[in-house]
C-alpha cells in the first residue's frame, strides 16, 4: 500500500529520482492524521517562555490543559509561565459571550500575580462568539497599568505559522516602551530560542565571552522590561526563523535594526553563527574576530575527541529526521555528518519552498524530504529507508519505538541541551544511546525470535 | 475555599479527549475530532506521553473558510481519507467547541455521506456530541460510549454474556477485569477495552490502528447479555442506561471494585450474574487482608488529599479508609452532584468525613491542602507542585502520569490492584522516614 494519499504526494520529493519540486504550507488535509498543531499553538509556543508575563488563555479548558508547562523552556528567576490560566468557558459563556468572565479573571489574577505584562489567548470559539478581546484587553490595561495584549490564535485560522504572526504582533506592542539606557554598541537581541534545558545561557554565555552585551532574550528566559528595551540593541540574532523572523523584520523596518540568521546546533552552524556575530560588529571592536576564534578553539579542542570517540560506533549508521520548522534542519543533517551518520529521511511541520530548496541543496541523493507528513507516512520511510534512529517530537516516538528503533527528542519537551558546543556533544550521546543500546538487536523486526516459537506446537 | 472565576492549574480536559480514548478501546475504531487540526494533535501528544503508544486521531482540519460555511466537505473528505488509509470498521466522531458553536449537524453530515458514498464499503459511523465547554473528558467518555452502543448494538436473542462497562481506568485494569471474568467463568466482554491497544508489544511492521479492543461483533450482540454493569453511579449519558432503555437490556451500577469492600461487593455482583469465585481470588483477598495488618501502623491516620476523576477518587477515598489512613479532601475537576454522598457513603464507620470538592482546580486543592497539612497525595501527576512544595509524597495514580514510567500499567482494581496500591503508599512512607532520618536505618 502506497503510505502516501495522492493528495499529498507533492509534499513529499525523492531526492535524485525526481525533480526537486516541493509544494508545502498549505492547510493540512482532513483525515490525514497530520503531526501539525494550530494558530493557538504557534502563538503559545512563541510567547509562553516570557517568565513574567501572565499567559491567560481565553477559551473552554482543554486548550490550557494540553499546553500546561509542557515544555522545558527555563527560567532564571520568575516562574509564572509554568502556570496555567484559563476563562474554562462554559456553556452559557458561549451563549451570552465570554466578556464578562475575560474582565473578571483579569481583575482577579493581576492583583494575586502581579505580572509585567498579561497575554490573553483568544482560542477556537472565541472568534466565533465575536466576543471584543481587544477592548476588555484595553478596558484591563487601563485599569491596572501594565500591558495587557491581545493573541489573535483561533486555531482554525490557518497553521502554526499564523499563530506564530499573531505572537510577533502581541510582541510588537512592547517594544519602544522602555528605557534604552545602558545598552552599548556591542550588543545583541537573541531572537528564536527558547531556553530549552537552559540553552540560552549557554549561547549567553558564549556571547558575553566575546564582549558582546545581550539585551534581550525572545522569548527564553525573557522578561518583559527586557523586551520593552530591546529595539536599544545593534543587531538580532534570529535562529528560529519561522517563529521570529516576522518580529525581527519589524525591528528592522521600524528600527533599523539589521539581523542575521544563526543556528547554534552543531559545529559549523555555532561557529558560524559566533563568526557572524564577530564580522558585524568587526568596525567597533577589530580584537573581536580574535577572541572570537580562541574560544571556538577552546570548545573544540575540548570536543571533537570526544564525539570521535562516539563517532566510531555510529559510522554509517542512518537518521530520519521530522521537526518542526525546516531550518533546525539544516544544522541537523550537518550535525549527523560529523557523527559519520547519513540522514535518508528529512521533514518538517512548516517549512517554506526556500527552506526546502535549501535542503534539498544539502541533503544526499536518494533522501526523502516531506512537508506536514503523518504517523503512516513517516512509519513507511523509516522502514523503507531501514533507520537505525529517528529524531522527532514526543508524538514521533512511538511509531519508531514501535517499529523497534532508536529515537532521539529533538522538540519542545526535551530536557537535555542540544545547543552551542556542550550541546553537540549532548546531542552524539543522545543518538549514541538511542542508536547503540542492546534492545534493538532482540526485537522481532531484526530478526529474533525467542526459541520456543521455533518448537512444533508452541506457537503462541 | 474562596470563588475564583478563572481556572488556575486546571484538575481536567476537555470532553473529546476522553471520546477519543473510550473509541480507541472499539478494534478498528478510529477517533475522529470534528474541529480544527489542533486539538487532535494536542489530545494525542497528551495521550502518548501518559501511554506512550501510538494513537492516531483523525481530524476534518477545519480553516477559517469551513468555520464560516460550514464543516461538511472537509468533514466527508476526511472520513473518506480515513478509510482509505486506515480501513477502520468504526468510525468515532466527537465533536469540538468549534463545530458545535457553529451548529454542525453532524448526524446530518452522517446520512449524507452515507447516501452520497453508497457505493463504497462504508464503515460504521457514530458520533458524540462533546463540546468541551460543556463537561470534562469524563464526560466525552461516556458520550462516546452511548454512541457507539446507540449506533451498533442491535436487537439479538440473549446469549448469557455480560457487559462490564470498567471507565477510564488503566490497560492493566482493563487487563484485569477481562481475566477475572475467564477466572470466573463468565462471557465477559468490557467495553471499551484499550489493554493491549494503548499497552502493546514491539511490531515487525507498522499497523495503522493498534491490534486489539472490544470487538464490533460484540457490540452489536450486547443487548444480549444477562445485564450490563456499570461501574459507578450512573452517569447523565449511561451507556448502560440507554442500552436498557433502548433494548431491554437490564443495567447494573456497583462502585469501581478499588480497595476490600468495593472487591466484595463487585464479585458479588459478577456472582449473581452466573460467576463463580475462583480460588486464587479467595487467596488474593487473604493475602491483602495480610498485608493491611502488616502495614497498618505505617499509614494509620496518614491525613490523605485525593483528587481527580470522581470514579477513582470514590474507589481510593474507600481503600484509603479501610487501611485506617484519613482522606481529608476528596476533590474532582468534573461539576458532580453526588460526590458528596458517594464519599460520605465509602468512609462511613471508619474514619471522619474529608471535605469534598468539585469543580476543583489545582489552584483551589492547593489552598485547601495548606491548611490540612496532608501526609500524602494520590492523584495523576499534575498534583506533583503541589507535593513538591509540601515536600510529601504523591501515589501516582489515574491519568495523566506525565512524570513517571508505566502509568499505563498501574493496577488498581480487584485484590491486587488494593495490594500493589497499598505496598506503593506504604514504601513512599517508608522511604520517606528514612530519607527525613538522621540515623539512616536499612532495617526497618
Ligand atoms: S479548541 Fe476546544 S476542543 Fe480543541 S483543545 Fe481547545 S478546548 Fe478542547
Amino acid at each position: 500500500m502506497n503510505a502516501v494519499l495522492e493528495e499529498r504526494a507533492s509534499q513529499v520529493c525523492r531526492l535524485g529520482e525526481e525533480p526537486f519540486a516541493m509544494v508545502c504550507n498549505r492547510p493540512s488535509l482532513a483525515g490525514a492524521v497530520s503531526q501539525r498543531a494550530c494558530v493557538f499553538c504557534g502563538s503559545r509556543v512563541v510567547l509562553y517562555p516570557i517568565a513574567d508575563a501572565l499567559h491567560l488563555v481565553h477559551g473552554p479548558i482543554g486548550c490550557a490543559v494540553y499546553t500546561w508547562d509542557i515544555r522545558g523552556a527555563l527560567s532564571s528567576g520568575p516562574q509564572l509561565h509554568r502556570m496555567s490560566f484559563s476563562t474554562d468557558l462554559k456553556e452559557k459563556d458561549v451563549i451570552f459571550g465570554g466578556e464578562n468572565k475575560l474582565a473578571a479573571s483579569l481583575d482577579e489574577l493581576i492583583p494575586q500575580y502581579t505580572p509585567k505584562a498579561v497575554f490573553v489567548y483568544s482560542t477556537c470559539i472565541v472568534g466565533l462568539i465575536g466576543d471584543d478581546v481587544d477592548a476588555v484587553c484595553r478596558k484591563a490595561e487601563e485599569r491596572f497599568g501594565i500591558p495587557v495584549i491581545p493573541v489573535h490564535s483561533e486555531g482554525f485560522k490557518g497553521n502554526k505559522r499564523a499563530g506564530y504572526s499573531a505572537a510577533c504582533q502581541a510582541l510588537m506592542r512592547l517594544v519602544g516602551k522602555g528605557s534604552t539606557e545602558g545598552i552599548g554598541p556591542l550588543s545583541v537581541n537573541i531572537l528564536g530560542d527558547f531556553n530549552l534545558a537552559g540553552e540560552i545561557w549557554i549561547v549567553r554565555g558564549y556571547l558575553e565571552k566575546m564582549g558582546i552585551q545581550v539585551v534581550a532574550n525572545v522569548t527564553g528566559d525573557g522578561r518583559v522590561e527586557d523586551i520593552q528595551r530591546c529595539h536599544g540593541a545593534r543587531l538580532n540574532l534570529v535562529q528560529c526563523s519561522g517563529a521570529t523572523m516576522e518580529f525581527a523584520r519589524m525591528l528592522q523596518e521600524r528600527y533599523g535594526i539589521p539581523c542575521i540568521r544563526v543556528s547554534y546546533l552543531g559545529i559549523e552552524d555555532m561557529a558560524d553563527s559566533l563568526y557572524k556575530v564577530a564580522d558585524f560588529f568587526a568596525a567597533q571592536d577589530p580584537s573581536l574576530r580574535e577572541r572570537t576564534a580562541q574560544l571556538v578553539r577552546t570548545e573544540l579542542e575540548w570536543l571533537l575527541p570526544r564525539l570521535a570517540e562516539l563517532r566510531r560506533d555510529l559510522e554509517g549508521k542512518r537518521a530520519a529526521l521530522y521537526v518542526g520548522g525546516s531550518f533546525k534542519a539544516f544544522s541537523l543533517v550537518k550535525a549527523f555528518r560529523h557523527l559519520g551518520m547519513q540522514s535518508v529521511v528529512v521533514g518538517s511541520q512548516t517549512g517554506t519552498t526556500e527552506e526546502y530548496e535549501e535542503l534539498a541543496g544539502i541533503c544526499d541523493p536518494g533522501t526523502i524530504l516531506v512537508d506536514d507528513a503523518n504517523p503512516l507516512e513517516l512509519a513507511a520511510f523509516l522502514e523503507e529507508k531501514k533507520v537505525d534512529v529517528f529524531v522527532g517530537g514526543v508524538k514521533e516516538r512511538p511509531i519508531a519505538y514501535k517499529l523497534g528503533i532508536g529515537f532521539c527528542d529533538h522538540n519542545h519537551e526535551r530536557k537535555i541541551a542540544l545547543e552551542g558546543f556542550v550541546g553537540m556533544y549532548n546531542f552524539a550521546k543522545e543518538v549514541h544511546a538511542s542508536t547503540m543500546s542492546s534492545v534493538w538487536k532482540i526485537m522481532p523486526r531484526k530478526g529474533y525470535k525467542p526459541p520456543f516459537l521455533d518448537k512444533e506446537g508452541c506457537h503462541v | 475555599m474562596s470563588e475564583y472565576v478563572s481556572t488556575i492549574n486546571a484538575c481536567k480536559m476537555c470532553m473529546p479527549i476522553g471520546a477519543a480514548l473510550a473509541f480507541r478501546g472499539i478494534d478498528g475504531c478510529i477517533p475522529y475530532i470534528h474541529g480544527s487540526q489542533g486539538c487532535a494533535t494536542y489530545m494525542r501528544r497528551y495521550i502518548i506521553s501518559h501511554f506512550r503508544e501510538p494513537i492516531d486521531i483523525a481530524s476534518s482540519s477545519m480553516d477559517e473558510k469551513a468555520a464560516v460555511h460550514g464543516g461538511g466537505p472537509n468533514f466527508k473528505k476526511g472520513i473518506l481519507n480515513v478509510m482509505r488509509k486506515y480501513n477502520p470498521q468504526l468510525v468515532g466522531v466527537a465533536t469540538t467547541c468549534l463545530t458545535e458553536t457553529i451548529g454542525e449537524d453532524v448526524p446530518r453530515l452522517v446520512q449524507e455521506f452515507r447516501e452520497e458514498f453508497a457505493d463504497l464499503p462504508l464503515p460504521e459511523i457514530v458520533t458524540a456530541s462533546t463540546p468541551s465547554y460543556s463537561g470534562t473528558h469524563i464526560d466525552g467518555w461516556h458520550a462516546a460510549l452511548q454512541a457507539v452502543v446507540n449506533g451498533v448494538a442491535q436487537p439479538v436473542d440473549s446469549h448469557g454474556g455480560v457487559t462490564l462497562m470498567p471507565g477510564f481506568l488503566s490497560p492493566a485494569d482493563h487487563r484485569w477485569f477481562k481475566e477475572l471474568g475467564a477466572r470466573m467463568g463468565l462471557a465477559l466482554t468490557l467495553l471499551p477495552d484499550f489493554s493491549d491497544v494503548l499497552d502493546g508489544p514491539t511490531w515487525e511492521t507498522y499497523q495503522p490502528l493498534a491490534p486489539g479492543g472490544t470487538p464490533m461483533e460484540a457490540i452489536r450482540r450486547m443487548a444480549g447479555a444477562c445485564a450490563t454493569v456499570e461501574l459507578g453511579v450512573p452517569h447523565r449519558l449511561s451507556p448502560a442506561q440507554s442500552l436498557e432503555q433502548r433494548l431491554g437490556t437490564p443495567a447494573r451500577f456497583t462502585d469501581t471494585p478499588i480497595g476490600l469492600r468495593a472487591t466484595d461487593r463487585f464479585l458479588g455482583v459478577l456472582t449473581e450474574l452466573g460467576g463463580c469465585v475462583a480460588p486464587r481470588e479467595v487467596a488474593a483477598r487473604g493475602r491483602l487482608l495480610d498485608a493491611l495488618v502488616d502495614g497498618h501502623k505505617y499509614v494509620f491516620g496518614k491525613r490523605v488529599v485525593v483528587y481527580g476523576e470522581e470514579e477513582l477518587a470514590v474507589g481510593v477515598t474507600a481503600f484509603l479508609a479501610e487501611m485506617g489512613a484519613r482522606p481529608v479532601l476528596v476533590a474532582t475537576g468534573g461539576a458532580s452532584a453526588t460526590l458528596a454522598d458517594r464519599v460520605r457513603a465509602v468512609v462511613d464507620g471508619l474514619c471522619p468525613l474529608p471535605e469534598v470538592r468539585t469543580e476543583a482546580d489545582f489552584h483551589q486543592i492547593e489552598e485547601e491542602a495548606n491548611s490540612m497539612e496532608p501526609d500524602f497525595l494520590v492523584g495523576h501527576s499534575k498534583g506533583y507542585k503541589l507535593a513538591r512544595s509540601r515536600g510529601i509524597p504523591l501515589i501516582r495514580l489515574g491519568f495523566p502520569i506525565h512524570d513517571r514510567f508505566g502509568g499505563q500499567r498501574l493496577l488498581c482494581v480487584g485484590y491486587d490492584g488494593a495490594l500493589e496500591l497499598y505496598d506503593r503508599i506504604v514504601n513512599a512512607l517508608l522511604a520517606q522516614s528514612q530519607d527525613a532520618s538522621p540515623v539512616g536505618y536499612w532495617y526497618l
